[in-house]
């Protein structure tokens, strides 16, 4: 088989079995990488360092690095587009399904226990880069104060612009972080 | 075909100011896909989030898949879905390309705590704001914090969570503890 489409094949299969989000296809690269060696271990390590600190989410980013790794922006395009496909035919068929059964007493039921639950997982992201923002790690052993302080004039921001887009909010923060060395 | 481009365009965007997960992009949402284009309601959002959680893939993705296929069908669907991860592709390859050692620059280091802190402040004004939209009663507040707990401080799978939490959704609703709009 050629290798571009067995990059392809394999990252399909990640894209149908890897549930949760972008940590969840980390274990399924590291198969692919012992499996076919097209990258080593540190290889991954750099991968998903870069992948982080990009744009994007990040296992689209992971995807589009391995792809780039072997075959340039050919191969960062097919690998990408074998990670979304499985879900974008997944999701098709349930949003189609949703459609006609979103006025149905029990998928009302099932979403009215979701709703709280998925406003949990949200919070949980936020104390989590809340913590690893101020602090570095859960062991509070630092204090950002630089941070503590950027944080602090935000948020007075935000409600005093409450419909500025987020983006400006993000790029105002870059480059205070450059200026002020965070 | 105006449609198509727009959404193309607009997920562009999010998947361009996206740092981090699927969870850090919903500010963006909140701004391009509920108050500007009003493709869908904060509501719906959630849903889509819960699904994107338990279905295989990436969240964001799968919630742009959502968005796209209810706008405009599968074309849409597929428009949503490329937009968002074409940024990815041109920035990894670029990076990828051309600075292997980048996230290990200084300047990229500082530039990301800084975006860090931005994040943080998107995300906790996000979560007070779904909060106060979504946990409506006692009941509500009690999957809220059950699922917190469990997804902080222990490792269930967040499947699992989300199956809970929608069975305990129809268990209260029938024992008639949660209402819709109560």
């Amino acid at each position: 088989m050629p290798k571009l489409l067995l990059m392809f094949l394999e990252f399909f299969k990640t894209g149908l079995f890897a549930v949760g989000g972008g940590l969840a296809t980390i274990p399924f690269l590291r198969e692919i990488g012992v499996r076919y060696g097209w990258y080593t271990m540190s290889d991954l390590s750099t991968m998903i360092a870069v992948s982080e600190s990009t744009p994007g989410p990040m296992g689209v980013n992971m995807a589009s690095y391995v792809g780039f790794s072997q075959y340039g922006v050919l191969g960062s395009i097919v690998v990408t587009l074998g990670l979304v496909l499985p879900s974008l035919i997944i999701i098709c068929i349930i949003a189609n399904f949703l459609e006609k059964f979103k006025e149905a007493k029990l998928v009302q039921q099932i979403f009215a226990g979701l709703k709280p639950a998925v406003v949990a997982f949200i919070a949980v992201a936020t104390i989590d880069i809340l913590v690893t923002t101020l602090f570095g790690d859960y062991t509070f052993s630092t204090f950002h104060w630089k941070q503590f302080i950027c944080l602090f004039v935000l948020l007075a921001l935000s409600k005093y612009k409450p419909k500025l887009h987020p983006i400006w909010f993000i790029v105002a923060s870059a480059v205070v972080g450059i200026v002020f060395a965070f | 075909m105006k449609k198509l481009i727009q959404l193309y365009v607009s997920w562009f965007k999010m998947g361009l100011f996206t740092f981090g997960g699927g969870y850090a992009m919903l500010p963006m949402i909140q701004k391009e896909v509920i108050e500007k284009y009003h493709w869908a309601t904060e509501d719906e959002v959630m849903d889509y989030y819960a699904i994107g959680q338990c279905t295989p893939g990436v969240i964001a993705v799968n919630t742009s898949t959502f968005i796209g296929y209810y706008q405009a069908g599968v074309p849409g669907a597929i428009a949503a879905t490329l937009g968002v991860v074409t940024p990815s592709i041109i920035i990894i390859s670029i990076i990828a390309g051309l600075i292997t050692n980048f996230s290990s620059l200084a300047i990229v280091q500082h530039a990301l705590n800084g975006i860090r802190v931005a994040v943080c402040m998107l995300m906790i004004n996000a979560v007070l704001k779904l909060g106060k939209g979504n946990i409506k009663n006692k009941i509500g507040f009690l999957i809220f914090a059950v699922a917190l707990i469990f997804a902080m401080f222990t490792k269930v799978s967040t499947v699992l969570l989300v199956i809970g939490a929608g069975i305990a959704g129809v268990v209260f609703s029938r024992i008639g503890w949660l209402k819709k709009n109560a």
